[in-house]
């Protein structure tokens, strides 16, 4: 449908050319309802562990179980990665498609080293006996910082696909709003870490 | 018109500047809870309502210098469907929370 409706665009370039950058805004804005009501995911997955966050059920608290270093660590690399992601954008406005894949490598470098991190947490928390059917808070933050992961991982797919994509066809308005959509995602991610970091950690500690 | 838009498009994603005033902005946004929660200066309600205040304005900061929430073309529906966003997750946040206050 999507392939179609590309096709057809390109018939008429000519005398729609405006009406295509419009067509691209468009679905921008489209990804930032898609961000709102990912937010609306987020918030959900934040209330439940708000909720939860003492019910320990006899097993591990948060202060006996969080190392903040490595959660330092993961903060300061998910928030380089967001203005990496930003420089990437910066360089396709610039039109230079080679700086602009250099800032996606290190965004999506950034990104995996972030995901490896967390993995080891959990494989760390799990080899400690706390899993995620051990307690309500357990379960509630294995669930809310799970989501996260998969959000990151996910983008990361998305951002190898679309390096490809830019190798091949350069800069076209199609992959101009890719990547901002992409760059809105990994923003958006951050926010959400930021949260996360807040509540689930720094007050998990204190 | 075309040309208008095509000038205003290039006003829309910010400068070097920009970026780099919002990625230092938010590692100071860090920084302070976390040495706040480190060294114990605080402790209780203030200090976790410290801590959300930075987080939000952290989240300003990545709104506006990051995602460039002031410049996009009117009318912002993006804006508009972001504060519904908003409006909905403090509702289900304060509400669960509220709610189960009474669950003694």
């Amino acid at each position: 449908m999507a392939q179609a409706m590309t096709h057809h665009e390109h018939g008429h370039a000519h005398d729609h050319d405006h009406g295509h950058e419009h067509h691209e805004q468009l679905k921008v804005l489209g990804f930032w309802i898609f961000v709102v009501t990912d937010c609306v995911l987020f918030g959900t997955l934040f209330a439940t562990y708000a909720v939860l966050m003492h019910n320990y059920a006899g097993g591990p608290t948060a202060k006996e179980l969080f190392e903040l270093p490595g959660i330092i660590a993961s903060t300061f690399i998910l928030l380089t990665s967001s203005f990496t992601s930003g420089l990437a954008v910066l360089a396709m406005h610039k039109r230079n498609v080679k700086q602009m894949i250099g800032w996606l490598i290190v965004t999506a470098l950034l990104g995996l080293a972030f995901v490896v991190l967390e993995v080891n947490e959990f494989a760390h928390l799990v080899g400690e006996g706390a899993t995620i059917s051990t307690s309500a808070f357990l379960s509630a933050f294995y669930v809310l910082v799970g989501t996260h992961g998969l959000h990151v991982t996910l983008g990361l797919f998305w951002m190898v696909a679309l390096m490809i994509q830019l190798k091949r066809r350069g800069i076209t308005p199609v992959t101009k709003r890719k990547v901002t959509n992409l760059s809105l995602y990994w923003h958006f991610l951050d926010v959400v870490w930021i949260f996360l970091f807040t509540v689930v950690y720094l007050m998990g500690v204190m | 018109m075309s040309h208008h838009d095509n000038h205003v498009h290039s006003e829309n994603h910010g400068s070097l500047k920009s970026y780099v005033i919002g990625f230092v902005l938010s590692i100071v946004l860090t920084i302070i809870p976390l040495v706040l929660v480190m060294n114990n200066v605080m402790s209780g309600g203030p200090l976790v309502i410290t801590i959300m205040v930075m987080a939000v304005l952290q989240l300003f900061v990545q709104l506006f210098f990051f995602m460039h929430i002031r410049e996009g073309e009117k009318p912002r529906y993006n804006v508009q469907a972001l504060i519904l966003g908003a409006v909905i997750v403090f509702t289900i946040v304060a509400g669960s929370m509220w709610i189960m206050t009474f669950n003694i």
